[in-house]
């Protein structure tokens, strides 16, 4: 059986792939697409130490991030469709009108 | 001390309150309702009201015979207690008390229902009828204030009648306040009046507190009441300097009120108020409260022979002092205010030798007959008024008045001057013998009033303290003599001017209390005859060392006594002052008819207004102008009074405290003070650190703003850095 470990240091890494790729990508699409990552690294690691423990809590957590997920696609892509309308540009760097 | 000891002791003694209220209520009564009321109707109701009161004093007399001149004390209210203070509002009636509310009642209505008539011309002429109530609201209040002085059982009861009376005189004195010279001359002599009496009133009230210093530790149980009866039990044990303090210091209270020497100057003056305040306030009643005093204070005086001796110097310096200057006056009025002067002097210097029977015989007789002549006088005057008014609405008399060089202008015309009198025994039949009754008593001549008190008083002299007997009989014989002047230049010769010639005689209103007076001026004297002494008698009861000295004399009298006395009666005292007084009038009359008959064929420019002008010379100038007491008075007194005042007022009040304290140290330190808390402190400190804390907060949150980029990478950073930080925080203390 592959030792927990490995799976929590592969969680680790999407993570982290997908932290540096919100920070740093400037595409809207991208940058969900790496918080997408993110909510699966954790879902990984969900799983992962659900198994170890046999707790089926962590497996029923899954399911709740994956609903949250779609769900923040869903309100996210509609956002970035309604910036996309006005703006014509989906780079996040032009998107600061909150600057104080 | 108790309420039914006195309703016990009999008769009508608790009636006594009454003498004070009826005036009270009558007056009130005028206040209240004299304005629907009539003339007649005040002037009865006020009339009524000392009338009652003397109804009172009457009854209480009758008691006080039955009780055998037994006096009580009646309670009437507590007034105050503080500590050691105890003061009651309680009703003295013993002989004393009730001889003079005799005298302030029967005088005093007799001279109410006199000013009924006189009042009723006296508004008209004057030009104010709406004042003819207020006149007799405040002669109610006068009789009320002067019964409670007389019917006082303690030294500051008697002070509240004594200050209430001095209010009325003040009042009645500026009645026509804005008249009088510049328009302004009542109201400066009422002030006179009142000031004057306030100094003395300054010395009543320093005796009192000396009393109450030394008399209250030696008083029964610590409570001192300043009643007589105990202020006389106490005083054997106090210290004779102390007791020589009070009466002195009485004796200027007595100064004050009386008219004596030196405060004599304001009764002169007083005579600005119409002529029944003349009467009843300066002459009958009211200046008599000095004398009262020191008889009703005998107990303390008889202790202080020094005391004595210094009553009677200024007694009989006074009676002498006054009558000389009544000699040269030509107010009718202004003569008998210096004559009603030197005869209070005579009872202040018979007070003050201890002859207290024979002061307050005096008292009485002398407000018998000095009532009379005052409202004879206003009688003459209200008749020369007439005569005035007659001339001023008949052309011809007018005409002729203008004529008449000494005169001039009948503007100017004075119906008080005696020169513009004469020959009104003819116009005015009722005054002038009436007048003639008052003059012959005031003269002492026999068997009027005057002549046995005056020579009761004389011959006590005699005895007691010879340098006042030369005194008074000096004074006596000026007396008689400025009488005999009065009478001749008023009533005698030929009239001197129209107004006189056309005066004619007042209602029966006027003269009906006048005759009343005339024959108690007449058969006055016989309350004391010798012999018989019932006055002395019922004073007696009141004045026990008098009872023992005159009872010694009347012994010495009837068993040892040598041919010229009779009876009690001192024939060569009597027969001297008889004779002097018979001397100055026959001088008066040869002086006033023969030497002015001789003086009329002069030119009339370079006669004289009075023979004794040129007889005289200076000494007649000086008379005249009251030996310069007054301006002699404004040198030494009110000159360098009003340089200190004026100098206190500019320099030390205004200069010193208003310019300089005030204005410049206070107000300018405290400008300075503001100026130092407004600028640096208030604009500085305090607005420095307002203004410091948001200029501040402005500074950091410019910072701050920084950090809001807008890019939400920023903030997913710094979120991520967060999270970060907490978890290894959290990750390595978990380890």
């Amino acid at each position: 059986m592959v030792p927990v470990m490995y799976y929590v240091i592969l969680s680790a890494i999407l993570f982290i792939i997908g932290a540096l790729g919100v920070l740093i990508r400037r595409n809207a699409i991208v940058v969900f697409m790496s918080i997408e990552l993110m909510l699966n690294a954790a879902n990984l690691a969900f799983v992962a130490f659900a198994r170890q423990y046999a707790a089926t809590s962590g497996q029923l957590f899954v399911f709740f991030v994956m609903t949250v997920a779609a769900a923040e696609v869903a309100v996210g892509l509609a956002l970035i469709v309604a910036i996309f309308k006005t703006k014509a540009s989906i780079n996040v760097d032009q998107i600061n009108t909150l600057k104080g | 001390m108790l309420l039914s000891e006195a309703t016990n002791a009999g008769g009508n003694f608790s009636l006594v309150p009454l003498v004070v209220f009826f005036p009270l209520i009558g007056l009130l009564l005028n206040i209240i309702f004299g304005g629907r009321l009539g003339e007649k109707a005040i002037g009865w109701l006020a009339s009524l009201a000392s009338g009652l009161a003397f109804g009172v004093a009457v009854l209480l007399g009758i008691s006080l015979i039955g009780s055998h001149g037994a006096g009580v004390t009646v309670p009437f209210l507590d007034w105050i207690t503080i500590g050691s203070l105890h003061l009651q509002w309680a009703f003295r009636v013993d002989t004393l008390s009730v001889t003079m509310m005799l005298v302030v009642g029967g005088v005093g209505t007799l001279i109410h229902i006199y000013a009924i008539g006189y009042m009723h011309e006296d508004v008209r002429h004057n030009g104010d009828p709406g004042r003819y109530r207020r006149f007799f609201v405040f002669f109610n209040l006068f009789i009320a204030a002067m019964m409670v002085l007389v019917s006082a059982d303690n030294y500051l009861m008697l002070f509240v009648g004594w200050e209430g009376v001095g209010l009325c005189s003040y009042l009645l004195i500026g009645f026509w306040y804005d008249k009088g010279k510049d328009g302004i001359g009542n109201a400066i002599a009422g002030k006179k009046a009142f000031i004057t009496n306030r100094i003395g009133d300054f010395g009543f009230l320093v005796a009192s507190f000396l009393m109450f210093k030394f008399f209250q530790p030696l008083a029964e149980g610590g409570v001192f009441s300043f009643d007589f009866d105990s202020v006389a039990a106490i005083a054997p044990k106090v210290a004779s300097p102390v007791i020589l303090a009070i009466t002195l210091f009485m004796l200027l209270g007595v100064a004050g009120k009386s008219a004596q020497l030196p405060l004599f100057v304001w009764l002169p003056d007083a005579m600005a108020g119409p002529t029944p305040v003349s009467a009843l306030i300066h002459a009958a009643t009211m200046v008599t409260a000095g004398v009262y005093l020191v008889a009703r204070s005998f107990a303390i005086y008889s202790l202080v022979p020094a005391a004595q001796n210094w009553v009677a110097i200024v007694g009989g310096v006074t009676a002498l002092f006054a009558a000389t200057i009544a000699v040269a006056q030509f107010d009718i009025k202004k003569v008998l205010a210096y004559s009603t002067i030197s005869q209070l002097g005579f009872m202040v210097a018979a007070v003050g030798m201890g002859a207290f029977v024979a002061g307050m015989f005096h008292l009485v007789t002398h407000a018998f007959f000095k009532a009379l002549l005052f409202l004879s006088a206003g009688s003459v005057i209200q008749g020369m008024e007439h005569g005035h008014h007659a001339v001023e609405h008949d052309p011809l008399l007018r005409r002729k008045m203008k004529q008449n060089e000494r005169l001039g202008s009948t503007h100017h015309f004075d119906p008080q001057d005696m020169r513009n009198m004469g020959g009104l025994r003819h116009r005015m039949k009722t005054t002038y013998w009436v007048y003639l009754a008052g003059a012959l008593a005031l003269a002492g001549i026999v068997p009027w009033a005057g002549f046995w008190s005056k020579d009761e008083i004389l011959a006590e002299a005699l005895h007691l303290n010879p340098a006042v007997y030369w005194l008074l009989t000096i004074a006596a014989f000026f007396t008689a003599f400025y009488m005999g002047r009065q009478v001749i230049m008023v009533f005698f010769g030929e009239p001197r001017s129209e107004p006189a010639a056309q005066a004619h005689e007042n209602p029966p209103i006027m003269t009906v209390p006048l005759v009343i007076l005339a024959l108690l001026s007449t058969f006055g004297g016989f309350l004391n005859l010798p012999f018989i002494h019932t006055f002395t008698h019922w004073i007696e009861y009141t004045i026990h060392p008098a009872a023992e000295a005159a009872e010694a004399g009347a012994e010495a009298a009837a068993h040892a006594g040598p041919w010229y006395m009779w009876g009690g009666l001192n024939l060569i005292v009597a027969g001297l002052s008889t004779l002097l007084a018979l001397i100055a009038i026959a001088l008066a009359w040869m002086i006033y008819t023969r030497r002015v008959e001789a003086l009329k064929s002069l030119p009339a420019a370079r006669r004289p207004d009075d023979p004794l002008r040129s007889m005289l010379g200076p000494v007649f100038t000086g008379m005249e102008h009251k030996w310069w007491v007054d301006e002699l008075y404004e040198f030494l007194i009110i000159k360098p009074y009003v340089a200190i005042s004026r100098f206190l007022a500019e320099v030390i009040d205004w200069k010193f405290w208003h310019d300089f304290f005030h204005d410049t140290i206070i107000a300018g330190g405290y400008r300075g003070l503001a100026w130092i808390f407004a600028n640096p402190i208030d604009l500085g400190v305090i607005d420095g650190i307002a203004n410091g804390l948001a200029e501040g907060v402005r500074g950091l949150a410019a910072q701050a703003r920084r950090i809001q980029t807008g890019f939400v990478r920023n903030y997913a950073l710094s979120v991520f850095v967060g999270v970060v930080l907490i978890i290894s925080y959290l990750v390595f203390q978990l380890r």
